[in-house]
């Protein structure tokens, strides 16, 4: 980088070549007026409103599109340039009517702040005060968004913001001149253009023109209080700002400020419309214990007393190991720790568990076995700089759409390549250089074919392999008879295809591994995750800057809750519970006797129930009855166990089972921290006063605790933290007053430690890197004559996981109401099925009625269903078979038929 | 007919034999095909010809081609004989029979036919000695009135492709920019810039791939030239574009052009493919190892797209809006490569440069102005039309000597140059040589030499207002200061001509007409308030003449015009009879009323006195 001396406005300033005279002043506290500037966006010099004078350029230039020159001098703030100033915000008032007084964005607006700076006369800014007759546009009828043409000044952000941040390109300008306007392509309504609904043309918008519908009228922006926190839904663990309006105390709405990490201001449909749940009134108030099959409000004396004494009798009489507790990857760390600190030193069992172990288990299994650390080996910063990306079974864009924003910035801004594996053509395929649409469950055909190309090529990373890794001959003996016209035939993709794949990951100078679900959720879960260690190994792509392998962690705190030991084997810290070391480590921490034994997974747990091994269950914000597998199997489980406590802030399927029922507080209402995907511990703060009695998760576990007779007490969630980092040697440096501005990846060993922003440079967690052979094992359940389809479930971008959350948001609703199959064009026509047909979707375990979305999105013989919706719950379809050492079900291949309902 | 070279020799040994195959002493009708006279109906006529052709069986002796503008289009349709050059205007197809006995076999002037001179008032018989045509210097429509634009036998039989031949067979790509900046070239499309250099930064731009323009999206109103250039010899710019293509190092060209251009587009296209089977386009031209090939990107007629920028953002798909410069399209322009855009006549002085050396070429115009240039003469002038003059020619001789005087023998007042963008040059600057700077220092702009003649009878207010009310309907709207800038501008305007305006709305005119060319993103906006500024400085008593009296003198501006019968009236009741609302009453033989309340100002009174009675 080439260093620049400029001068602005008299003041020394050293820039990078590159760097627009905007941007310089930023960096340098010198305010130049804007209005069509976001970091985020490209220049575009649109507004005029930074113009400044350059010496020796032939006219005024706008500081945002102006680079910098070794030698400049700028000066922000003459007479002419103030004039000009004024003159284009006395034209943007004449085009913008609307009265301050009653526009939401007071407070917010750029406009309103400029035209008092600039003391732009009453009169210009009343001279079209009269707004003119309104006129329905293209956001009439969407619930989310809402269009105000008379407070636009046509600066084009939100239409550049859909284009070059979410690459969405919903949104353009039509006509020209004064009668320029916002509107989609063809200016069709927004709920029928390619809008996602993320919202980022609100976030953008420098004044009230574009706002949330729901919040209008619900307070002024100078009257909100806003609270920065993290995301409650994906892993991505996006900043997000909750804005409380004084009066009601509610979340007026969810916005997020440029700069932050890791989503620089962007969030997606769920996280600026997913919110309403928090002040939904069908909250959990008060205790709820069921008498005669009903719930009956109780007092908290009454419902905690009962629960710690139920559970000390089953204890007494059945053992510790008889009792099985779910903690939550929706809570915070310190909760997850509390959790099964209490499960473990006051119950006395490891059964502990949560539903990372139906989303990554195989995962922290498989990369703790190759690298010695399961979790994503990059940030999500270091994506952009990726030059090939391989992305297999993970819908980003849908999953974690906030990450896919980093992917498409690589390839579209950066010219990374795009390899996208996954049997549905998702979005990602738009930006892709190659789309593989194996069969689902093929993984590690596609993967062995992938590395035999590398090793018969000569593609490998001879020294890598030789310094870094351990049992090469091992991987090169398995993938000896692999041959690419068997994995062609197995994985239904073209051999050149694969071959062309791995070439192109071999060569690229930083290659990084992108999955998610499609990889994991296999009976063969944990070796697909190792088949994709062994393929970064083979080419050394692991352990440098945008290189890795990285799985995309689907709850918001999954990863924390892995972190802080919620887990049958390990404690907080990946700590092993069969290791005597570690055991007395945490006797003497917790001063409790602790069970050598590791415990039983959730499908482990529920068929134990069936077994009456489990007699008490506490569940702490899960919801198995519609997210487990088999649900018929499951919800049967639910209904056996002796002694059920649920501890919620819904009464969700799973509640109905319960004997007790305690409400809990919302991330919304609660001090804590979550850890995202790229393992960086972050603030959640609290925004609102919870409702009813709903009390703080952590406060309810330790009031049983103290019942049961191992008294646990905490002044605040800082103090948890602070316990955390004495006994989790990889949270060690991690303490709030850390993390109150930017969150901290782990490891981060001691007060002094930066934190880590990839993991294995130079050496693996584990030491050596591991190849583990893997062969080809198809799926426990093929298609037959009576079940002739491949079902495969997963998410879709609106709705998250079981719906709790965002089928309360009416935004979300509407464009998402129900469940739906996914059905492949030609085979809808062969079983008579139109879009929107009723079918009837039957597997061997269950059956479910909801609607067909024909699709040319899928290959023939497959089909798909999101698992949100209790209406239409796909895990009654789902098969309970488990990996065998991760014992993640295989949620993504099971045989099906499906026939339309007549 | 086409045939591929693969060779340059391929090539020189076709063009010979199409030389020798042209007989030059034989009988030529030509028929003017161009936009104008085909809109008078020239087709027709060329039918006409056809069939008596056939009628007479002399298809072998008589030769027929319908070619391009011949630039008198207010004479069309225009008809040529050669050899001769007889020169017959506003033929009509009834005529034709007499002119092919007469005149083709018979070699005979028909002399009711004949153009007559509008100021001697003499009959002329042939094309050369009309004074529209013998007071130009036409090098680059020399061939528009000759040949058959979509055939580039035609066309190469006029020595076509020989300067790009030239080039492939003698020059190295510095040596082509370095005769284009020695000739002094500069942008026809308005700016001036030195094509030569523009051509050097490209060349010498970093990029993966360069591309090349040709911008004919011709927008300014009443300006034609590069429509008459494509129609008539399409060639000419390819061949243009190849010689640019070969200096800044292309292999990909887009000629940009308005879909309101059917001929042109369909000529363009024609050309294109005729240049490709004939080994002129495409990979390995004439087996030099160059390659090079041309698309047509067709713009929907947005005025800004003439706008460099935004001209690149229509071609890639863009709604087509300017971005700001730096960085200019010769380094980051189509898909973020070198681009380099010329519009079409620069293009069309190419050939001429290359095959004639620029030494010949620098001579022509003035010391900083090279070569000539076109201008559309239009407006209150007897002869209209494409006028190619050296640069540096003064204005009056093109107004007067070229354009016959005044329309109606009135009085000159004022002339626009360079289109909305441009200025008005009034009448003390008659003997302005219209070259680049001169006409920047009167306050105008050279443009794409659009030139409006004006009488007494136009009000000069109402021009500005025209002008304006283009501008601000043509802005593109990203920025604000022309997209609400001139609709403020406009607004004031309008209070001007409609009698509402105070002294201080013109005082605020003035200072928001510099702050919008100030500050706006684009020359579109930059130079819209020029019309404004260029009135008030030459004119500024009828502004406020307007604002403070409420009076237009030209009788333009229909709100300050108040119709009133004075006592020369007679009472012979013509106004009354043509009154469309009743609003004048009066007994025969006296003197009549005008009701001003009713009155519409449509001025058939005014028109239709014999009296002069009714005043306004």
């Amino acid at each position: 980088m080439t260093q620049m001396n400029v001068k602005i406005d008299g003041k020394d300033c050293i820039g990078q070549a590159g760097q627009t005279i905007l941007e310089l002043a930023i960096d340098n506290g010198i305010d130049i007026p804007n209005l069509c500037h976001d970091p985020r966006l490209k220049p575009s010099g649109s507004c005029r409103l930074c113009l400044v004078e350059v010496e020796g350029a032939r006219g005024p230039v706008t500081a945002c599109t102006f680079e910098i020159a070794d030698g400049m001098v700028v000066s922000t703030d003459t007479e002419e340039i103030r004039g000009l100033r004024k003159t284009v915000l006395e034209l943007l008032f004449y085009e913008h009517k609307g009265a301050c007084a009653t526009c939401d964005d007071n407070g917010e607006c750029k406009l309103q702040t400029y035209g008092y700076e600039y003391q732009v006369e009453d009169d210009v800014i009343n001279c079209g005060s009269v707004c003119s007759e309104p006129v329905p546009n293209y956001t009439a009828g969407n619930e989310a968004i809402e269009y105000d043409v008379d407070k636009c000044i046509r600066c084009g952000r939100c239409i550049r913001i859909c284009e070059e941040v979410q690459m969405d390109s919903a949104l353009t300008f039509k006509e020209r001149a004064g009668q320029a306007e916002v509107t989609t392509a063809f200016d069709i309504p927004l709920n029928e253009s390619t809008c996602e609904l993320c919202g980022q043309c609100i976030s953008t918008c420098p004044t009230g023109a574009l706002y949330e519908r729901h919040a209008k009228g619900k307070g002024q922006c100078k009257d909100l209080k806003s609270t920065t926190t993290t995301c409650v839904y994906c892993g991505v663990g996006c900043q997000i700002d909750l804005n409380v309006s004084a009066k009601t105390g509610k979340i007026v709405r969810a916005t997020s400020k440029t700069g932050v990490v890791p989503n620089n201001g962007n969030l997606c449909v769920k996280g600026r419309f997913g919110q309403d749940f928090v002040s939904d009134n069908r909250r959990l108030t008060m205790p709820l214990i069921k008498k005669d099959g009903e719930f009956k409000e109780a007092s908290w004396e009454e419902a905690l007393d009962l629960v710690a004494s139920r559970l000390g009798a089953i204890k007494e009489v059945n053992g510790a190991d008889s009792i099985a507790g779910l903690s939550s990857a929706k809570c915070t760390n310190e909760e997850n720790y509390i959790f099964q600190k209490f499960m473990r030193a006051c119950v006395g069992t490891n059964n502990v568990d949560h539903c990372a172990r139906l989303c990554h288990a195989s995962t922290v299994a498989g990369l703790a076995r190759a690298f010695g650390s399961g979790a994503m080996t990059n940030s999500i910063e270091e994506l952009k700089d990726a030059k090939c990306i391989f992305v297999i079974g993970s819908n980003t864009t849908e999953a974690h759409p906030v990450i896919a924003l980093n992917i498409k910035h690589a390839v579209v801004n950066n010219g990374a390549e795009l390899i996208v594996a996954d049997p549905r053509c998702i979005d990602l395929v738009r930006f892709a250089d190659m789309h593989i649409a194996q069969k689902p469950g093929t993984d590690v055909a596609l993967i062995n074919a992938m590395i035999k190309v590398i090793i018969d090529e000569d593609l490998l990373d001879k020294d890598f392999i030789a310094e870094r890794t351990e049992d090469f001959e091992l991987l090169k003996e398995a993938v000896k008879n692999v041959s690419l016209k068997e994995a062609a035939e197995i994985t239904t993709i073209p051999a050149d295809l694969i071959r062309q794949a791995a070439v192109t990951y071999a060569r690229a100078k930083t290659s990084t591994i992108i999955y998610s679900m499609g990889i994991t959720q296999h009976t063969t879960g944990t070796d697909n995750v190792l088949s994709l260690a062994n393929l970064s190994m083979v080419t050394g792509h692991i352990g440098k800057e945008s290189t890795g392998v990285n799985p995309l962690r689907g709850q918001n705190n999954v990863q924390g809750a892995c972190d802080m030991g919620a887990l049958p084997n390990v404690y907080p810290g990946y700590q092993q519970v069969e290791s005597p070391n570690v055991q007395d480590k945490f006797e003497a921490a917790w001063n409790a006797k602790l069970s050598p034994n590791k415990g039983l997974t959730i499908v482990e747990i529920m068929h134990a129930i069936e077994e009456e091994k489990i007699k008490g269950l506490y569940i702490m914000g899960e919801n198995p009855a519609l997210s487990d597998p088999n649900l018929n199997r499951t919800r049967k489980a639910l209904g056996e166990v002796e002694f059920l406590v649920v501890q919620d802030i819904f009464l969700t399927e799973t509640a109905q089972y319960a004997d007790v029922v305690l409400p809990a507080v919302s991330y919304a209402e609660k001090d804590g921290t979550f850890t995202n995907t790229e393992r960086r511990v972050q603030r959640v703060r609290k925004a609102v006063e919870a409702p009813g009695e709903a009390r703080l998760d952590w406060k309810i576990i330790c009031d049983i605790s103290t019942r049961m007779g191992f008294p646990m007490a905490y002044y605040r969630a800082a103090g948890i933290m602070d316990e955390i980092a004495s006994v989790s040697p990889i949270y060690g440096g991690i303490s709030y007053d850390r993390i109150e501005k930017v969150g901290l990846a782990w490891p981060c060993f001691d007060k002094e430690h930066p934190g880590t922003k990839f993991l294995h440079k130079g050496k693996f967690s584990r030491g050596k890197g591991k190849f583990h052979p893997v062969t080809f094992i198809p799926a426990k359940e093929s298609t037959d004559k009576e079940f002739p389809f491949v079902l495969s479930t997963g998410r879709q971008l609106y709705q998250f996981h079981t719906g709790t959350m965002t089928r309360k948001s009416a935004v979300i609703n509407q464009v998402s109401p129900t469940g739906y199959v996914e059905i492949q064009l030609d085979d809808a026509v062969n079983l008579g099925i139109s879009n929107g047909d009723r079918v009837e979707v039957k597997t061997r375990r269950g059956c479910v009625e909801t609607d067909a979305k024909v699709t040319e999105n899928i290959e023939p013989g497959w089909i798909f269903m999101p698992f949100h919706f209790s209406e239409a719950p796909a895990n009654m379809l789902t098969i309970d078979e488990l990996d065998p050492v991760a014992k993640i079900p295989e949620f993504k291949v099971c045989a099906a038929a499906v026939r339309k309902i007549s | 007919m086409t045939q591929k070279s693969s060779s340059i020799s391929d090539f020189v040994s076709w063009q010979q034999r199409i030389k020798s195959a042209v007989d030059a002493g034989r009988s030529q009708i030509i028929v003017c095909g161009g936009t104008g006279c085909v809109a008078l109906g020239s087709e027709s006529v060329y039918d006409a010809f056809e069939s008596e052709i056939k009628k007479q069986g002399l298809e072998k002796e008589v030769l027929l081609k319908g070619t391009g503008c011949h630039g008198f289009c207010e004479k069309g349709p225009v008809v040529v004989i050669l050899p001769d050059q007889f020169f017959y205007p506003g033929v009509k197809p009834e005529n034709v029979a007499e002119i092919f006995k007469e005149t083709v076999i018979g070699r005979k002037a028909i002399e009711e036919l004949l153009y007559v001179d509008p100021i001697s008032s003499k009959k002329i018989t042939y094309e050369y000695d009309i004074p529209f045509y013998a007071k130009q210097q036409r090098n680059i429509f020399h061939n528009n009135g000759r040949i058959d634009p979509v055939d580039v036998e035609d066309f190469i039989a006029h020595n076509g492709y020989n300067a790009f031949v030239k080039v492939l067979q003698e020059y190295s790509p510095q040596d082509v920019i370095d005769s284009v900046i020695k000739a002094g070239l500069r942008g026809r499309g308005g700016g001036g810039f030195p094509t030569g250099v523009k051509w050097d930064i490209c060349r010498k731009a970093s990029g993966q791939e360069k591309y090349l323009i040709c911008n004919a999206d011709e927008g300014d109103p009443g300006a034609f030239m590069d429509r008459s250039i494509l129609e008539g010899t399409p060639h000419a710019i390819i061949e243009g574009m190849l010689i640019s293509a070969f200096a800044i190092g292309a292999c990909t060209g887009f000629i940009y052009v308005r879909a309101e251009y059917p001929l042109a587009v369909k000529n363009t296209r024609l050309a294109l493919e005729q240049a490709r089977d004939s080994g002129l386009l495409g990979d390995n031209i004439l087996g030099t190892g160059f390659c090079f090939d041309i698309e047509i990107r067709q713009g929907a007629g947005a005025f800004v797209c003439g706008e460099e920028t935004a001209l690149i953002a229509s071609i890639e798909g863009h709604r087509g809006m300017p971005r700001t410069r730096p960085p200019f399209p010769a380094v980051k322009g189509y898909a973020d490569e070198p681009t380099n855009i010329n519009n079409v006549e620069t293009f069309a002085n190419i050939p001429l440069i290359i095959e004639n050396g620029h030494e010949w070429y620098s001579k022509i115009g003035t010391e900083k102005s090279k070569g000539t240039k076109v201008f559309a003469l239009a407006g209150k002038v007897k002869n209209t039309g494409l006028v190619e003059v050296p640069m540096g020619t003064t204005l009056r001789a093109i107004v007067f000597g070229i354009g016959g005087g005044i329309e109606n023998d009135g009085e000159f007042k004022a002339a626009q140059l360079g289109g909305p963008s441009g200025g008005c040059i009034p009448t003390q600057y008659l003997d302005t040589p219209l070259d680049y700077e001169s006409v920047q220092e009167v306050g105008a702009i050279m443009g794409s030499g659009g030139l409006i003649v004006m009488d007494q009878n136009v009000c000069m207010v109402d021009i500005a207002r025209y002008f304006l009310d283009f501008v601000q309907s043509e802005s593109c709207g990203k920025c604000t200061p022309c997209r609400v800038g001139t609709r403020r501008m406009l607004d004031i305007l309008e209070s001007i001509c409609g009698g509402t305006a105070r002294m201080d709305d013109l005082a605020k005119l003035e200072e928001l007409a510099v702050d919008v060319n100030r500050a706006s993103l684009c020359g579109l906006g930059q130079t819209a308030p020029n019309p404004v500024l260029s009135t008030i400085k030459n004119f500024r008593d009828e502004y406020v003449e307007h604002i403070e009296k409420r009076i237009c003198t030209a009788g333009v501006c229909l709100e300050l015009l108040c119709y009133q019968i004075t006592e020369k009236c007679v009472g012979c009741g013509a106004c009354k009879k043509v009154c469309p609302v009743a609003a004048i009453t009066g007994e025969k033989k006296e003197i009549h009323v005008l009701d001003t309340e009713k009155c519409t100002k449509c001025g058939q009174c005014y028109n239709v006195c014999k009296f002069e009675a009714v005043k306004r």
